[in-house]
């Protein structure tokens, strides 16, 4: 029992990893990443949204009716949203001017959708709470490392600490978009190749763990075959 | 005129919305893979993209900032991009059924497409007049078709080809050829202020 509850939690971090391995929510992961404290306040806010959305999710899953689910649970994400934009904006406003649009962006982030759709509506609130906050945890330490690896090439530093000292010119290119597509490239690359491709079964980005799953009915997939 | 050109210009080819800001990297990365889906897709958010903007702009500019409530921003902008979705789904289906053929199946995959959020969040914040808002919108949309098609044609070359090293194979290469697209969208950086400035 206590196995399976620490395998809830476990399995958001590594063997699930919702950015490294789900290749979910890659809009904030690229977008934000330029420095690792970025990466880390982008990831903690996340964890915060998803870890209430699955818990009000799970207690609400008997009285939200069937069809209009995935509007209830956007208006759930919607408010938790609000609620931390309203407070970093109040605490950090640093944090929130560098996060900037990508704040009020995490209610359509896949990860928190999915995670209301495929497991806080089915589980106990104790699980989904351990689910959110594995989830959260996973997506953070994705965040923070891509993060630290392209402040430490375009800029030398990491957490803001000078590390070149000067040795040589940082490339400032990581810290623009080429840099963050390859950045991300490179480190699934490494995961395929030390997992020997087993981590990512479906390398494509396809209709696994995509939270429309049940509106669309993978027509998106079908439809490319067709073609 | 100069302005909204300016806008579109912008929009269009120095920030671009994939490329630059990485907004709507699901369906850039998911439905990518043939010309035809990527265009259908590509036009499906342009049109979607004004639509809620026609919608959202006055919603905030006559009804949330006067009653003090511009914090529900996010929640009421989503909601309404969400229904009018559905709503244009809906209405496709019944009276365009040709239109709908082609684009219907991808707009149930735009509601969570961030980059339709974003647009409308950033006319608000960014100040535009309604004009300059819907053109900017557009820009944004033709932008989001332009790198959609692009990327589309590189990858159907990229399927065919054999030399990627294993660990590459699927979405690495994918991220890397979109790494170079972007990097040769960088060349248009300072385009607006050397035409217009």
């Amino acid at each position: 029992m206590m196995k399976n509850k620490i395998s809830i939690f476990t399995k958001g971090i590594i063997k699930e990893n919702p950015v490294l391995v789900l290749l979910l929510g890659l809009c904030p992961t690229l977008a934000v990443t330029t420095s690792a404290l970025n990466g880390l306040g982008m990831g903690i806010s996340v964890t915060a949204v998803l870890l209430c959305s699955n818990m009000a999710i799970a207690l609400l899953k008997n009285v939200i009716p069937g069809k209009v689910r995935v509007p209830c649970y956007i208006v759930v994400i919607a408010g938790f949203v609000t609620v931390v934009q309203l407070l970093l904006k109040a605490y950090l406003p640093e944090l929130d001017k560098s996060l900037g649009l990508y704040i009020p962006l995490i209610v359509v982030n896949c990860i928190i959708l999915g995670r209301a759709e495929m497991f806080a509506s089915k589980n106990s609130v104790a699980d989904s709470a351990l689910d959110g906050l594995g989830m959260g945890v996973g997506f953070t330490l994705a965040l923070g490392t891509i993060g630290l690896i392209r402040e430490f090439f375009g800029s030398g530093t990491a957490f803001g600490i000078e590390l070149v000292n000067g040795g040589t010119t940082p490339m400032a290119v990581f810290l623009l978009a080429p840099g963050g597509f390859f950045v991300l490239a490179v480190i699934i690359a490494t995961i395929n190749w030390l997992s020997k491709g087993r981590a990512i079964k479906k390398k494509e980005i396809g209709c696994d763990g995509c939270p429309m799953i049940d509106e669309c009915g993978g027509i998106c997939e079908k439809e490319e075959e067709r073609i | 005129m100069k302005e909204i050109i300016m806008i579109m210009m912008s929009v269009i080819l120095v920030n671009n919305f994939v490329l630059s800001q990485f907004l709507g990297m699901c369906p850039f990365m998911g439905v990518s893979k043939k010309l035809d889906s990527a265009t259908g897709m590509g036009l499906a958010v342009t049109f979607v993209m004004v639509l809620s903007t026609v919608a959202t702009w006055p919603i905030q500019h006559f009804l949330l900032d006067p009653l003090g409530i511009g914090y529900m921003q996010t929640l009421v902008f989503i909601l309404i991009i969400a229904s009018l979705v559905q709503l244009v789904e809906v209405a496709l289906k019944k009276y365009v059924p040709s239109l709908y053929r082609s684009l219907g199946i991808f707009l149930p995959l735009i509601t969570t497409n961030c980059a339709v959020l974003a647009v409308t969040i950033m006319n608000i914040d960014d100040g535009y007049t309604f004009l300059q808002a819907v053109f900017n919108s557009a820009g944004a949309g033709i932008g989001f078709l332009l790198a959609m098609v692009l990327f589309a044609g590189l990858r159907q070359k990229l399927d065919e080809s054999k030399m990627v090293p294993a660990p590459f194979k699927g979405i690495p290469i994918t991220l890397i050829t979109a790494s170079i697209l972007s990097l040769s969208f960088m060349g248009f950086s300072g385009i607006v202020d050397g035409i217009f400035g």
